[in-house]
């Protein structure tokens, strides 16, 4: 019964000796996937002129810091522009296009547009998926007359398709981004 | 002539049977165990020594001259088998602490559940909840860390620190459940600052046989479906070996309105065991295995918190699909390793060596619903190893003292895979050293003390990846710039080494003032290091919807606890009241403190802070046997509560809860046993309030999320009947029929961390049929 005193002995100094070897190995570092950092509105106003860009940029994602909103110039009202939507992940390096991902999966995201009460525009999406429903990253906007609002751009993640509405769309929210959108 | 006496401690045994084999003589020993065998010739011969408690033993003598000779016999089967059981129960355990206890028969009646749903049958025990398969034990208002689960002698590493972790333990492997409700067991730990739960296998008899069980189960709701089948060799020489293994399957549960869609649950278990033990020495291997893929409520899957405002407005859960047996994403796959070797050595009078080694392997995959090429893949990867060594001396002092002492090291590592998610907990190395000493003194029939005391040093090495916006908005940077090993511009790698020296210790008194009376008074001082997800948390808790932020600077949580039971056992009336007070420094709580906005919307953020806390309640327990055949039984729960620096409750206590229950029990017909339970749950009226407003877009309105306010009280009915047949000549077939929530009632459970999106289970029926052979 000797090897029974041993036993412990020999196995408490192989847990030291293993206390002691340190692996050098660090972490190697993640850079969140599915990160969408930057979501830029491009609207190209029909019968040509410049262009409007309405930005938001969350470089931390979910981190302490507030996304940064920026809106290039105002709208003119009896303008239909059209409207495409840019989603980067800029952590990446060179940014990673989430736009592509997002149309290649149509049939589970859909963008939602919404316009805040007294500003006077309208929002249609433009492109579809595969069902034909909605898909909204590419739209037609219309500033119908002279006011200023809140202008909401919603994109939610395996929603209830068809869907036209925010509130019964069910589904997960990937990008909320609201603008103080003028039309002058 | 000569002496016969127990192997064990030496005892003479009076009335000792021997018989001298050829001549037909026999002798019969004497109140000292001495016998004398006159005219006996010079040769050899065969000896036959019996006693009524001890193996009939034969020995060889070969006589010269006059001589004395002493034979050892070891106690009967029974007797032997009945002190290692006690031995082993209680060398886990306080000698001065109440014991809960869930025996077999009771453990049966939960086998398509979980461990934390047989413990919740017991007064102070509830659980928090993450739907109804992820059921976490909760004893006397705490969970997760400070709740210790011992399987089998080995404490259980598996990630208990997240809040939707369940215990990964296999009901069905369970003999004996019994739980403390302190620190009872500083063998294993002195971290136990809500309790103790050791879970633990058949012990094989000693003798010749070969028995188990098979059972099968059936249940409505989730139309599930559950298997257990255990076999077990035993010799009269001490081997043994047994083989258990159970499986069980569900689908989508459902409500009393709808159904919960991915809600399924899929187990595989199976244990493997052998060993040998007789009096002198002994070993033991096991291994088990347990491996869960439970899935979680798809309506919980959110995004900010403007879908959860949406999710807890809705009345019913705003994915509502066909019933299945699928579980998709968002769900969790684990799996557990245990193996475990022991070994013990009597040495003789002194007392006994034993000797521990484990090591379990914890892995642990989370899926969300991901996008692109990222599907399927999980976002959570965790795998977490343990190796422990311990080493025990239980020792005799005297007549009316034992003492044990022991040492315990340990090694813990967890790998974090990259998932393409940053990582929830970090990669970390952690050494533990500890050494206890636990003595007890009966100083006559009335009083027992007890007093324990231990220490612990933890040493964590960790590697963890910072978001360099956290890094400064917590001053980090200045408070901890040495701990920054590279910068990677939007994140950083820091390498904290952590140390930690607790004690703790356990002062137990009892009283056996009389025949069915008797006192318990405890004073139990635990600490706890913070666990990884209170130190390291740092970003989107997905299945929250909340951000979560930890604190690299915490210390230990350092609770004492004092407790009184006063227990009546009696053939009539039994009662036993537990009022108790547990005073926590330095308590490591999370509550929201901000709302933050991001690109995804609106969060709110929560912060763990450490606080004084104190937990006030009083568990109540009391049957009555009405005549021989119905027996009514009682449980009333209170606890409270209070964050003492703030000075507001405490969040996630349990509501006031009292059950009643009458038993129609008959031991004539069938073993026939029907009981009707009732639940009543109040509302929780004590609780922080942390709703908060949140900007709604489509109404252009700020609307209320009701993430704190707790739901109404509620009143369950559950009826349990089993009735024996006799199979064959050796077999019993039990047939078990139960029906839970009897009333269809619908009903949210504060402690449901779902209970925003969804209510609880509906009506259930349950069939169960055992063989026993």
């Amino acid at each position: 019964m000797k090897n029974i005193y041993l036993l412990p002995a020999l196995l408490f100094t192989l847990l030291l000796l293993g206390s002691c070897s340190s692996d050098d190995d660090t972490p190697e570092l993640v850079n969140e996937e599915e990160l969408i950092t930057t979501l830029t509105v491009t609207l190209v106003p029909e019968g040509g002129g410049t262009s409007i860009n309405l930005t938001t940029q969350d470089l931390d994602g979910d981190g302490p810091n507030e996304p940064i909103i920026s809106v290039s110039s105002n709208l003119s009202a009896g303008v239909t522009y059209n409207g495409s939507i840019s989603l980067l992940n800029e952590t990446e390096s060179p940014a990673e296009n989430i736009t592509e991902e997002v149309e290649e999966e149509a049939d589970e995201h859909q963008f939602f547009f919404t316009i805040g009460s007294g500003l006077a525009i309208t929002a249609t999406a433009t492109n579809f998926d595969s069902d034909g429903n909605a898909l909204g990253t590419e739209f037609s906007l219309v500033a119908v007359d002279t006011s200023t609002g809140l202008l909401t751009f919603t994109l939610r993640h395996e929603p209830n398709k068809p869907a036209d509405n925010l509130a019964t769309a069910g589904g997960e929210t990937d990008i909320e981004a609201t603008f103080t959108v003028t039309v002058e | 002539m000569g002496l016969v006496t127990d192997f064990h401690d030496g005892s003479v045994l009076v009335g000792s049977t021997i018989i001298v084999a050829g001549t037909e003589r026999s002798f019969v020993t004497d109140f000292d165990g001495k016998f004398i065998i006159p005219d006996l010739c010079n040769e050899t011969y065969s000896i036959q020594v019996s006693h009524p408690y001890c193996l009939t033993k034969g020995f060889r003598v070969t006589v010269s001259g006059n001589m004395v000779e002493t034979f050892k016999l070891e106690h009967h089967l029974d007797e032997l088998n009945e002190i290692t059981v006690n031995g082993k129960v209680l060398s886990n355990q306080s000698k001065t602490f109440q014991e809960n206890i869930i025996n077999k028969d009771e453990l049966e009646r939960y086998s398509s559940g979980s461990l934390g749903d047989a413990l919740s049958s017991l007064s102070g025990v509830s659980s928090l909840n993450t739907g109804n398969t992820v059921i976490k034990p909760m004893i006397n208002g705490l969970h997760s860390s400070r709740v210790v689960i011992i399987n089998n002698g080995v404490r259980m590493e598996d990630q208990e620190w997240g809040a939707e972790h369940a215990p990964n333990v296999d009901i069905n492997a369970i003999n004996r459940l019994s739980l403390i409700k302190g620190a009872g067991a500083l063998q294993y730990s002195g971290d136990a600052i809500g309790g103790v739960i050791i879970a633990e296998a058949a012990k094989a008899p000693f003798k010749d046989s070969l028995f188990g069980k098979t059972q099968l189960g059936a249940a409505s709701n989730g139309r599930g479906m559950f298997f257990n089948s255990e076999l077990t060799k035993s010799y009269d020489t001490g081997w043994h070996t047994t083989l258990q293994g159970s499986m069980k399957q569900f689908g989508d549960f459902e409500t009393a309105d709808y159904k919960l869609s991915n809600t399924g649950v899929y187990e595989r278990n199976a244990l493997l065991k052998f060993g040998l033990n007789t009096f002198d020495y002994g070993f033991e291997a096991l291994y088990s295995f347990f491996k869960n893929e439970i899935g979680i409520l798809k309506a919980s899957h959110l995004g900010s918190a403007q879908d959860l405002f949406r999710a807890i407005e809705s009345d019913s859960p705003l994915v509502v699909n066909e019933f299945s047996y699928d579980i998709e994403a968002p769900k969790q796959d684990i799996t557990h390793h245990l193996a475990r070797i022991k070994a013990h050595k009597r040495l003789g009078d002194f007392g006994k060596l034993k000797f521990q080694y484990d090591y379990q392997k914890n892995k642990r995959l989370e899926f969300d619903i991901r996008r692109g090429s990222d599907r399927g893949k999980a976002s959570l990867d965790l795998e977490l190893d343990t190796h422990t060594l311990m080493l025990d001396l239980d020792a005799k002092a005297s007549d009316q003292s034992n003492f044990k002492v022991g040492f315990m090291g340990s090694h813990q590592k967890n790998f974090a895979k990259n998932t393409g998610v940053r990582r929830l907990i970090p990669d970390y190395d952690k050494y533990d050293f500890g050494a206890y000493v636990i003595g007890d003194y009966l100083a006559d029939e009335q009083w027992l003390f007890e007093v324990g005391a231990r220490f612990d040093y933890t040493t964590m090495n960790v590697f963890k990846f910072y978001r360099t916006s956290f890094w400064e908005s917590r001053n980090y940077n200045q408070q901890f710039s040495e701990l920054v090993v590279e910068d990677f511009g939007a994140q950083i790698l820091t390498n904290p080494k952590l140390d930690f020296n607790n004690s703790s210790g356990t002062i137990g008194i009892v009283n056996s003032f009389d025949e069915k009376h008797k006192m318990y008074f405890n004073y139990s001082l635990t600490s706890r290091i913070p666990n990884p997800s209170e130190l390291f948390s740092e970003g989107l808790h997905h299945s929250a919807s909340r951000i979560e932020l930890g604190d690299l600077s915490f210390d230990s949580e350092i609770g004492h606890k004092l407790s009184f039971t006063l227990e009546r056992k009696d053939d009539k009336f039994s009662y036993s009241i537990n009022p108790f007070i547990n005073n926590i420094s330095d308590f490591i709580v999370i509550e929201p403190v901000s709302i933050t906005n991001t690109i995804r919307g609106t969060f709110q953020v929560w912060e763990y802070r450490q606080t004084n806390a104190q937990l006030l309640g009083v568990d109540f327990n009391a049957s009555y046997i009405i005549n021989k055949l119905v027996q009514f039984n009682h449980q009333l729960s209170i606890v409270k509560g209070q964050d003492k620096t703030q000075d507001e409750a405490l969040i996630n206590m349990p509501p006031v809860n009292t059950t009643n229950e009458i038993v129609y029990y008959n031991n004539k017909y069938r073993n026939l046993r029907l009981s009707l339970q009732s639940e009543y749950v109040f509302r929780q009226n004590e609780f922080p309030e942390t709703n908060f407003e949140v900007y709604i877009p489509n109404t252009e309105t700020f609307e209320m999320v009701e993430v704190s306010s707790p739901p109404p009280a509620y009143h369950l009915l559950d009826f349990n009947s089993t009735i024996d047949f006799d199979f064959s000549e050796r077999s019993t077939l039990t047939v078990g029929f139960q029906v839970t929530n009897l009333l269809n009632v619908s009903f949210r459970n504060y402690l449901n961390r779902l209970r925003l999106f969804a209510d609880d289970l509906g009506r259930n029926f349950l069939l169960n049929i055992k063989l026993k052979y």
